[in-house]
């Protein structure tokens, strides 16, 4: 058991990190909040008070309610996408096949491609309705070719996004499968247990605790996808692939409104952190065991 | 690991190497990743010839992220730029604010040469603030071969309905060809720029005198309705995400029949080198309504020295160089002079050498069309012709843009898309107090 | 697997694996053989596979218009310097946080991960005057101390839930018989925790690596790296996807690279405790 003396070298050793952190989010933070109440924009000399009238135009933007929806559309369909593929594609890897190692790496590599060329390569190799390849194939069988970022541009962008983040979902439901019990899954086999109900009852239960982490994980870093819609899609056509994080570019970057928004990134931090507290419950449930 | 050291190491000796060559003045020009610009930077020999001092750091970047970069840089003053590549569409805000040094040049650089019309768009209370690096406006590219299969010619000045007819006549979409490309990328300085223009020439415009805006005119309806209407019918598919590039490289691939875009493109249209259709492209002016104003704009991509700077001295011998008669000579002694920075200087259109590039006198004529003092039919308060030289002219512009993009992928009517943009204008500028 | 697989079985899961690996990799692939085409048979139809004129011209156009090496040198800077600092910081923290957990500590972790929440673009401005005003605009020391402060919180969980994994009796017996709080840490636990450090390093250098908004927003010329390399390629004029496709690859290649050499530390650590 821990003695007075290593509890306090204990708070020593944590100090640096928690007084970074705090200073990294309180400072700009304040700021933040500061400048949300200010008439400020970038392009304008000086700056007036404005009371709450940026987070009234935040809030009250057009395409608010829709970002926060695809918000929610592209975070869970990312999670959705990279969890059933990862639990299928963990389970076809786990497999005793030939070239492992090689098949393993094809599989991990979107994981360490730039955000930015990944959407670049996508759209102009791949959804270009005229020069991409999907519009070679569509040609190929005498299909129209669809005009992806035109037509399903939320579920284009998700798909991108998911390709780059199923190898880190395949890769850590991957390592739980291999430190499956083998004994406990042939015992219910000679049982006569089904496959299904072998994935179901063994493997699944299994998984929860890994499936947990990717579920907190990706939305940390899916909150803030921003590139990919930068370069696909400019958030339209209208607000159609508009996330929240992206208004907030659009108030902040394209009209330089710093006061704007300032309110914008309070909101999202608002946001963030319901999102975070409810994240905290699941996780701190699954994780304790 | 062991790779990645041996790279570590190899680039260490690498900049190490670098690091003592560089003694000189050293000077950073933030750029647009345009074909003009990254020739400049082949070219740079030259310039260190005649500069022995000034070592010039180039920041190449796409046209957003640069004016996002730049713009926060000089509100800021952040001072990490001694040349920005700017538009017209800056200038006069960023020249109102102070924030540029006023450029006087000595007389070898003949200020008097620069077109008005550039140059009137770049000088805010009689002070040039920025020098053209080139200057273009729109104008109608077309495939004269499939201009003649289809048994039309097309008038030096077209109207919008002539456009229409050609257009239908030129589809061919089992062979891919289609007859009118136009851009429908959803951007301020994209799509809205082409409907903006368009909008002009059908007497529609922004704002009234006192900043009402006005897109639940008739006017707009009627650009908006033909703009959708010559896209969904004779355009490419996928023609809401093409801005120029896209269309450059369709038109290059014989894709298009017609293209309606920056005067700049002609020289990339008809280089053999890139595109498929060199020997076949005629030019035509921006086609009109009757109503005395051409849908074509002005823009012009531009140097200038944020104030504030300690190597003004040195940034400013390198804009003159850059936008000089001399560099002009430079490019065309290497490139030819179909390569040369356009619509900047009378003296090149004057050029004997010059007027037998087929679209020289187009671009100089598509120049002088466009008036960003009176852009259209009716009066308006604001200057620019594609934009508004307003701080919230991006944000708004964007916005709208979005909207008539929306339309022309499907989601919206023409209808819906112009009560959005109304209402969303309305919003942002009462909220920056017009 | 203990049970025997049957030939045909074997056959069937490896042709499965290879076409999925195939498929997942195949965006990838293609990029680094357009790189290598000229523009106009990249854009050629039917597409062409491998049977077409090998060319180096474009990376020989992207090498004349770009300072790669010095890009890619910041990038490398930029991603082992921000990870070093981090790991200088984090593992005595997480450290402290396994060993001798109170009654906040998972608090204190939650509350850590959440300020990776907070949305970089809503906190720009302020961030870029407070670079501007210590004169680090455009300087690799600004991005090391940003980078480093965005993936503290990832690199504390992860070495935490290590830690964590690593028995508390050994730590114990080491302290009964009598080693320091130093010596435990330097004979005991380090060598214990050298492969989920290694780990963690490797994550972190990927996610500082490809990190595409400080490191693009906060550097002009000196300190750009790889990422605003990219940003002048993304949409240039003309035909562009064999010089896109190669400057891409130029970007990738040495974080694929790195991260193939290195997947079994990296995957080891990837597991964030997940796996027990």
């Amino acid at each position: 058991m821990a003695t007075t003396h290593s509890k306090a070298a204990a708070r020593l050793m944590i100090a640096p990190s928690v007084v970074l952190l705090l200073l990294w989010m309180i400072v700009p933070l304040g700021l933040t909040i500061y400048f949300s109440f200010l008439k400020y924009n970038l392009l304008k000399p000086g700056t007036e008070w404005f009371g709450f009238k940026n987070y009234y135009y935040f809030l009250t933007d057009p395409s608010f309610v829709e970002a926060l929806a695809n918000t929610f559309y592209l975070v869970g369909g990312v999670i959705f996408i990279t969890i059933v593929g990862g639990v299928l594609f963990g389970l076809l890897l786990n497999k005793d096949f030939w070239g492992r190692g090689i098949v393993r790496l094809m599989v991990i590599a979107p994981f360490f491609i730039m955000p930015t060329v990944s959407a670049l390569v996508w759209k102009n190799m791949f959804m270009n309705p005229v020069n991409g390849l999907f519009a070679y194939a569509a040609n190929l069988i005498g299909a129209e070719p669809i005009d992806f970022l035109a037509h399903f541009p939320l579920a284009s962008i998700t798909g991108i996004v998911a390709w780059q983040w199923l190898p880190f979902a395949t890769l850590i439901l991957l390592t739980a499968l291999q430190s499956l019990d083998q004994e406990q899954m042939e015992a219910a086999e000679m049982d006569g247990a089904s496959p299904w109900s072998r994935f179901w009852y063994i493997t699944l239960p299994h998984l929860a605790r890994p499936i947990t982490v990717v579920i907190l994980i990706e939305t940390i870093f899916l909150l803030g996808v921003f590139a990919e819609i930068l370069v696909t899609t400019n958030g339209g056509p209208g607000a159609a692939s508009t996330t929240l994080t992206y208004i907030i570019y659009r108030v902040a970057r394209l009209g330089f409104d710093a006061g704007g928004g300032a309110a914008g990134g309070v909101v999202a931090v608002i946001l963030a952190n319901i999102v975070a507290i409810f994240l905290m419950r699941m996780i701190g449930k699954n994780l304790d065991k | 690991m062991k790779t990645i050291k041996k790279n570590l190491l190899a680039t260490a000796l690498l900049s190490a190497t670098m690091a003592t060559a560089a003694s000189a003045e050293t000077i950073t020009v933030a750029t647009v990743n345009n074909g003009d610009m990254i020739r400049m930077q082949g070219l740079m020999a030259d310039f260190n010839a005649k500069h022995p001092g000034i070592d010039v750091e180039w920041v190449t970047l796409e046209e957003s992220v640069l004016r996002e970069k730049v713009t926060t840089d000089i509100a800021t003053k952040g001072g990490q730029y001694d040349v920005m590549t700017i538009g017209t569409y800056e200038v006069p805000i960023w020249g109102n604010n102070g924030w540029l040094v006023p450029l006087e040049f000595d007389v070898s650089y003949d200020v008097d040469d620069l077109l008005p019309a550039i140059r009137g768009g770049l000088t805010v209370n009689d002070n040039l603030y920025a020098a053209p690096f080139y200057g273009e406006s729109s104008m109608v590219m077309f495939r004269e071969d499939l201009m003649a299969k289809a048994g039309l010619e097309m008038p030096k000045a077209p109207s919008w309905n002539f456009i229409m007819k050609a257009a239908k006549e030129m589809t061919d979409k089992d062979e891919g060809i289609y007859g009118a490309c136009i851009r429908g990328k959803a951007h301020w300085g994209e799509n809205l720029a082409f409907i903006t223009a368009t909008a002009n020439s059908f007497g529609a415009r922004w704002f009234d005198e006192n900043w009402n805006p006005q897109f639940d005119s008739a006017e707009w309806s009627d650009t908006l309705n033909f703009y959708l209407n010559l896209l969904n019918r004779y355009g490419p598919p996928g023609a809401s995400s093409n801005g120029f590039n896209e269309n450059l490289a369709l038109f290059q691939q014989g894709k298009c029949g017609m293209w309606i875009d920056a005067t700049v493109a002609a020289s990339f249209v008809t280089n053999p080198k890139d595109s498929t259709v060199a020997d076949k492209v005629g030019f035509a002016l921006a086609p009109d309504n009757g109503l005395g104003k051409r849908g074509n704009w002005l823009w012009a991509w531009s140097l200038a020295i944020p104030a504030g700077t300690e190597k003004a001295d040195a940034a400013k011998s390198f804009v003159q160089w850059a936008t000089s008669k001399e560099y002009l000579e430079l490019v065309a002694s290497k490139e030819g002079w179909a390569n040369v920075p356009p619509g900047t200087r009378t003296s090149l259109y004057a050029n004997p050498e010059y007027q037998k590039v087929p679209f020289a006198q187009m671009t100089l004529d598509s120049i002088n069309a466009a008036d960003p003092q009176n852009p259209t039919v009716d009066p308006v308060p604001y200057v620019g012709v594609q934009f508004v030289a307003i701080p919230e002219f991006q944000a708004i512009g964007t916005a709208v843009a979005q909207e008539f993009s929306a339309a022309l992928a499907g989601d919206k009517t023409a209808e819906e898309a112009l009560a959005a943009a109304q209402a969303l204008t309305e919003r942002a500028m009462d909220k920056a107090g017009y | 697997m203990a049970r025997q697989q049957t030939i045909s079985n074997k056959l069937v899961w490896t042709v499965l694996a290879w076409i999925l690996g195939a498929t997942i990799f195949f965006p990838i692939l293609w990029t680094v053989l357009t790189s290598f085409k000229t523009e106009a048979q990249a854009i050629s139809i039917p597409p062409v596979m491998f049977d077409f004129d090998w060319t180096f011209e474009n990376y020989e156009t992207v090498q004349e218009r770009s300072n790669y090496s010095r890009h890619f040198w910041n990038s490398v800077v930029i991603s082992v310097g921000s990870t070093l600092l981090g790991l200088l910081i984090a593992v005595p923290a997480a450290w402290a946080m396994a060993f001798v957990p109170g009654k906040r500590t998972k608090d204190v972790l939650m509350w850590m991960l959440s300020t990776k929440m907070m949305p970089a673009v809503g906190v720009m401005i302020p961030i870029y005057l407070m670079v501007q005003s210590a004169g680090l605009l455009d300087s690799k020391t600004a991005l090391v101390i940003i980078m480093m402060l965005v993936n503290l919180p990832i690199i504390i969980w992860m070495l935490y839930t290590y830690f964590k994994e690593i028995p508390g009796d050994i730590l114990e017996a080491a302290r009964m018989d009598g080693a320091s709080l130093k010596n435990e840490i330097i004979y005991v636990l380090t060598p214990m925790a050298v492969p989920g450090i290694a780990s963690t390093m490797l994550l972190n250098v990927i996610l500082a690596w490809n990190e595409a908004f400080w490191t693009l927003n906060l550097t002009a010329a000196k300190a750009a790296p790889l990422t605003a390399f990219i940003a002048s390629y993304s949409s240039p004029e003309g035909l562009f996807y064999a010089k896109l496709s190669a400057a891409s690859t130029m970007a990738i290649a040495p974080i694929l690279i790195m991260g193939w050499f290195s997947q079994k530390q990296l995957v080891r650590g990837l597991t964030f405790g997940a796996v027990k």
